[in-house]
């Protein structure tokens, strides 16, 4: 594996291998000193066009604890505020040579570009509503780490919400229906693709209508700005028929589990106190968060050198 | 072409007077752990560690295992594949911690071993035992404890089992 885009660029082999490795990875974190050398010497650098916690933070503990060196290239800090490109700004890291870039950008395909302009490893940490594949493994590994299996055959993910602007919709619908998992979409019309009539999903517009048949529930979060761009009339409508309230939670099976992505937005799409959710994977989650990205960090910089990015350059 | 150098008896009279050289060493003293090196020394540790709980039942040896694939000093040079998940249920401080593996040869997994040890915590003091000493060594490592010493070419592939160790010297 050279670069980890998408989820389906990555495959069910890739998929499956990296579930496994992260088995590795947790272990390592549950060590009293939860540090490894594996990447000695290997550079990280998190190149961040939009804002994020829980993902930024996680590749950069990541890189830690399998001993890379990391760099943080914050936007609003650097040249790009005197209009250094995109290119520019990717080249000029590269000379310092850098093993990974880990990549956040609202438009599509970004990751894609880059990988053509540095010989480094390129990671998608999320292209705009394109595809967000680590947060997929997380998701699927926090789900077999549940259900104490490794496929999904038979299990129904529903994901609710704002499922047309969401790349993590894009990512799990990838990865759950790889596993083997039936997949129920939930959202208005108006928050839904144009095509997903070719996706390998069933729809539903009412959330009522399919709670008791879950058995991973998936809240997404709504954006605010949604409302401003008419997609949805309000916040209340849409916190009545798509949000988590406790009537809902009555009617989820017993053995079903909520999953969330983070950040919420408490009292729009989860009415209630998520720490009051008998079955909640969200902290789950987040936990898993660290050990996933360091199973994608070492299967992409492990094995032969990728180091080589200074001596690949012509003189 | 294939020699069976150890017998599945010999090696179970090694693992004996290996149980037996642990525990005159210790002389009941320190809290003793063993920890086989994943995978070859996996098998070898928990027939170590029946023999010596068989021996002298009140010691209660715990076996560990480790993976030392993350810790690796070659991890640049060839494709990684970590094996068998670490496991290591007990408290490592303290102990005197017997690592074990079926053949020694380079010493690098040993060192490397050395390494992952100190992630769950400091031992008293670490030995190595090991069934079959091959020779060649890259690295300053001496076993503690050594089931046979068998002289061998580089070019020979070692195999250690329980049933018995095998060498198949290269077709040239």
């Amino acid at each position: 594996m050279k670069h980890l885009r998408s989820i389906p660029e990555l495959g069910a082999d890739g998929l499956t291998r990296l579930l496994e490795l992260t088995n590795h990875m947790v272990e390592v974190n549950r060590r009293p000193v939860p540090k490894v050398p594996a990447l000695r010497g290997r550079t990280v650098v998190s190149l961040f066009f939009e804002d994020s916690t829980r993902t930024r933070l996680s590749f950069e503990t990541a890189a830690k604890r399998l001993s890379a060196d990391t760099m943080t290239f914050s936007v609003s800090t650097s040249s790009v505020n005197k209009g250094e490109s995109l290119r520019d700004t990717v080249e000029t890291i590269t000379d310092m040579g850098v093993d990974a870039f880990v990549v956040r950008h609202k438009s599509a395909g970004i990751p894609w570009q880059i990988s053509d302009w540095t010989t480094a490893a390129v990671v998608n940490a999320g292209d705009g509503w394109h595809q967000h594949p680590t947060q997929a493994l997380v998701d699927c590994f926090t789900v077999r780490e549940a259900r104490g299996c490794e496929r999904f055959d038979g299990l129904t993910l529903t994901i609710v919400g704002d499922i047309k602007h969401s790349r993590v919709a894009r990512s799990n619908i990838a990865a759950f229906s790889m596993l083997g998992a039936q997949i129920v979409l939930v959202a208005p019309p108006t928050l839904l693709p144009p095509d997903v009539a070719h996706w390998p999903v069933t729809v539903s517009h009412s959330l009522d209508d399919v709670v008791g048949r879950t058995d991973i529930l998936y809240m997404l979060r709504l954006q605010s700005e949604r409302m401003s761009q008419g997609h949805v009339p309000n916040l209340r409508e849409y916190s009545e028929r798509f949000g988590l309230d406790a009537r809902r939670l009555a009617m989820l099976p017993s053995d079903a589990v909520v999953m969330h992505p983070g950040p919420m937005n408490r009292g729009v799409e989860m009415l209630i106190d998520p720490s009051a959710l008998p079955n909640s994977l969200i902290h789950r989650q987040v936990a898993n968060g660290v050990s996933v990205r360091m199973a994608v960090l070492f299967d992409l910089l492990a094995g032969e050198s990728s180091a080589g990015n200074l001596r690949e350059v012509a003189p | 072409m294939s020699t069976m150098v150890m017998s599945a008896d010999d090696v179970r009279r090694a693992v004996t007077r290996i149980a037996h050289e642990i525990l005159e060493r210790q002389r009941g003293g320190s809290r003793l752990a063993l920890v086989g090196l994943q995978r070859g020394g996996a098998w070898l540790a928990d027939m170590l560690g029946d023999t010596l709980n068989a021996i002298e039942p009140a010691a209660h040896v715990p076996v560990g295992y480790i993976d030392v694939s993350m810790h690796r000093d070659d991890i640049s040079l060839r494709p990684v594949i970590p094996g068998a998940i670490s496991r290591i249920d007990f408290a490592v401080d303290g102990t005197t911690l017997v690592l074990v593996d079926d053949v020694l040869y380079t010493g690098r997994t040993v060192r490397a071993a050395l390494e992952g040890v100190n992630t769950y915590g400091r031992p008293r003091a670490v030995q190595l035992a090991v069934l079959v000493d091959r020779g060649h060594r890259e690295l300053p490592i001496r076993p503690d404890y050594v089931g046979k010493n068998i002289p061998t070419q580089v070019s020979d592939d070692v195999r250690a089992t329980a049933e018995g160790v095998v060498i198949t010297k290269a077709t040239s």
